[in-house]
């Protein structure tokens, strides 16, 4: 294959790449610039998202794009209500120690990931495409369901920017981010707005791995991989910087894409964990992070 | 008031304890007057052979496993009801890998010391066969894997493991490249997974299509736990006649899939491994391309027109269909390709066993029945090999058998070419006979 047509079909597949990445990463970068707590489980929302999806569509079996639309609305939901009842059992309990919550958050890990491999099964299984079509360019094939699914990850990440840049509830979670003390003080629930940030960080994963879903299958250990790329753009956007974690996700994507095509995977994996190891070495605190957090 | 630990444990008295104590004796004693008990008081020789199984339950090998796992709950069942081996019943003890090499040794050493069992078989994948081997041959463990790959024929394991049951990928390309060059075409790119079992594909295939006035254009190695492959395709050259593909783990629909989307109908010749479709059905939406594309099959997966009574009872006996599906999920599709290397092994063990007069377990009886497997020549077809026959050699502990060629016809598996054993048969690298125990 040609240079031109090469790059273009490596910079679709890192779009692809960058959008399920900048919704999941989000999620975590929310968790923790809000509440301060590393969630090493947040892959394994993902993975319940994807499972979840599969387990709706086989119910619902209508049409695909009927499944699909109650999977999109249903898998988020449930997600978020774990994760909610994950917030108020566990990390409440360890009042936020940030030591205590990786460890008590790798082991909602492993019970999720269990949980899944004893009622879902050790069997990837597929989702159909709500629709499915083929884009004919002059040298190869492209999959029509995917350039879908980077323009809804476009469409929620505005609806998420509007939300916490715009509306109360964004308010509310950014003065709990800014000081938590002194927003207690002025009255903000910040135990309420804690749990509520926990479970929306988990949805953002579900919807992410709703939309992937039908590309790839449900899996249960298909969590890990987005949980390592996330931590990676977070750590390199800054953590808790919800423009450097977009920024950085696009930048992942793209990167991990293109040297993937042009050169191989291992490649680019290799590249984005020097990328951060740069990072932390020169700006410990991310590309666009504040100085001190 | 809230207890202290401290009070609530001085509440267990002593009398308290002795009740307890007394009624936990009680169940013991009721349970070994159980009539299940009372074998364990007859002799040695009655006593019940146990096979371990190494099984891929989970990990990326799970679709693989869960087919294991049944054909040998068949093959057992029906060699229990002929009256199990030498008399004495076959018991198989089950163990979950991960599809993991660490945890494969595990498990070797597990059934070794703690379920004492009188060899393990079973394994599929080959980094867990490599991985384990050499744990069965410190632990003087007979290992008799269902792998497929060239491991152990290279003689690059040890005394104590074998492959009796089903063919190594070095046989299974060189016995097809030639119908594959004067066929489809032989400029050939391939696509294959990166480790031990998608290196002999590399290594051998490419031997073997060059031996045929053939060449591989390109290779595209994929990370096995790879869940994306769109990237990979712009490295097929165009000037590729034949595409060769052989997958495996949990990403194979997505890989067939995406094949698809890159090329419609404009594709070279494909040529496939069975395994990139492994457990998935061919009806799945977007996997129309395939039709009039080629895989290799270890065993038909659709019931043929010439289907043989063997084949009929041993789909019968396991619970596969006609489509090969399983008789109670028509979604269910099988590892049909591999998974008769269950069945089969399992009846050269009990011939082996049978053949050596096997024992309490002992290292010399262990001795024995691998010398009395490695004596075998050969395997006919019949109710214990419904694959067909196999030629077996003893000193490189491989089984040579014939191979399908199938074309995609209207949505199924159509074979329009078995090769001839001979077809599969190479000059043996090492003597596993001439290592000491």
């Amino acid at each position: 294959m040609d240079f031109g047509p090469f790059l273009f079909l490596a910079t679709l597949e890192g779009l692809v790449q960058a959008a399920v990445l900048c919704l999941t990463a989000l999620g975590l970068s929310l968790v923790f610039g809000v509440m301060r707590v590393v969630n090493v489980a947040h892959g394994e929302f993902y993975m319940l998202g994807a499972v979840i999806a599969w387990w709706v569509t086989s119910i619902v079996g209508i049409h695909p794009a009927v499944g699909f639309a109650a999977a999109l609305a249903i898998a988020p939901l449930a997600v978020g209500a774990i994760a909610f009842a994950g917030e108020r059992l566990i990390l409440k309990r360890l009042d936020y120690n940030p030591e205590a919550t990786i460890v008590a958050t790798i082991g909602m890990l492993y019970v999720i990931q269990q949980m899944a491999l004893l009622f879902f099964g050790p069997d990837p299984r597929p989702v159909e495409a709500p629709f499915y079509f083929r884009i004919q360019f002059p040298w190869f094939g492209y999959s029509g369901y995917k350039l879908i699914v980077v323009a809804a990850a476009i469409a929620i990440l505005l609806i998420a920017w509007f939300v916490i840049a715009k509306t109360r509830i964004g308010l509310v979670m950014r003065a709990t981010q800014f000081d938590g003390d002194t927003a207690q003080a002025f009255g903000i629930p910040v135990n309420r707005v804690y749990a509520s940030v926990f479970a929306v960080g988990a949805m953002f994963a579900a919807v992410a791995a709703v939309l992937i879903v039908p590309i790839r299958q449900a899996h249960y250990l298909m969590g890990l991989d987005p949980l390592l790329l996330s931590f990676i753009v977070v750590i390199l956007g800054g953590l808790g910087s919800i423009r450097g974690t977009i920024v950085a996700a696009i930048l992942i994507g793209l990167s991990d894409g293109i040297i993937s095509v042009f050169f191989s995977p291992t490649l680019a994996k290799m590249a984005s964990t020097l990328l951060v190891a740069l990072v932390l070495v020169f700006r410990p605190q991310g590309l666009f992070g504040r100085e001190e957090l | 008031m809230k207890k202290t630990p401290k009070e609530r444990k001085l509440q267990i008295t002593r009398r308290s304890a002795l009740a307890g104590i007394g009624a936990v004796a009680g169940a013991g004693a009721a349970a070994s007057a159980a009539p299940g008990f009372v074998r364990y008081a007859q002799a040695a020789s009655s006593e019940p052979i146990r096979l371990g199984m190494q099984l891929h339950r989970t990990g990326i090998g799970a679709s693989y496993g869960r087919w294991y796992d049944r054909v040998t709950t068949a093959a057992a069942k029906l060699i229990n009801e002929d009256g199990g081996i030498n008399g004495r019943p076959l018991e198989i003890v089950i163990e979950d890998d991960g599809t993991d090499p660490k945890r494969g040794a595990e498990v070797v050493e597990k059934f070794a010391t703690q379920h004492k069992v009188d060899a393990t078989f079973g394994t599929l994948f080959s980094h867990v066969v490599i991985g384990s081997s050499p744990r069965a041959g410190e632990l003087k463990m007979p290992y008799i894997v269902v792998s497929e790959g060239h491991h152990v024929a290279s003689g690059r394991l040890n005394r104590y493991v074998l492959q009796p049951g089903i063919t190594d990928v070095k046989s299974q390309v060189s016995s097809m490249a030639p119908w594959v060059a004067s066929n489809l075409g032989k400029k050939v790119t391939m696509i294959y997974p990166d480790f031990a079992f998608g290196h002999d594909h590399r290594d051998y295939f490419s031997a073997a299509i060059a031996a045929q006035g053939g060449e591989v254009l390109e290779l595209i190695p994929i990370p096995p736990t790879e869940s994306s492959f769109t990237r990979y395709f712009p490295r097929i050259p165009s000037a590729t006649d034949v595409l060769y593909h052989v997958m495996v783990g949990p990403g194979v629909l997505t890989f067939v899939k995406e094949l698809g989307q890159h090329f419609g109908s404009n594709r070279p010749e494909i040529f496939g491994f069975i395994d990139s479709l492994e457990a998935v059905d061919l009806a799945t939406p977007q996997l129309e391309f395939l039709e009039g594309t080629h895989f290799w099959e270890g065993n038909p997966r659709y019931a043929q027109a010439n289907q043989s009574a063997h084949d009929k009872f041993y789909r019968e006996s396991v619970g596969v269909d006609d489509n090969g599906a399983s008789v109670n999920d028509a979604k269910d599709v099988s590892t049909y390709s591999h998974m008769f290397g269950c069945w089969e092994t399992l009846f050269v063990i009990k011939q082996a066993m049978e053949l050596s007069g096997y024992g309490d377990g002992s290292a010399a009886d262990k001795q024995a029945f691998i010398e009395a497997m490695e004596s075998l020549e050969s395997f006919d077809e019949g109710r214990d090999h419904p694959q067909g026959a196999k030629i077996f050699n003893g000193k490189i502990h491989q089984a040579f058998g014939h191979q399908n060629i199938s074309r995609v016809e209207n949505g199924r598996l159509n074979v329009v070419h078995r090769t001839s054993i001979e077809d599969g048969m190479y000059e043996p690298e090492a003597d596993y006979t001439q290592m000491s125990f």
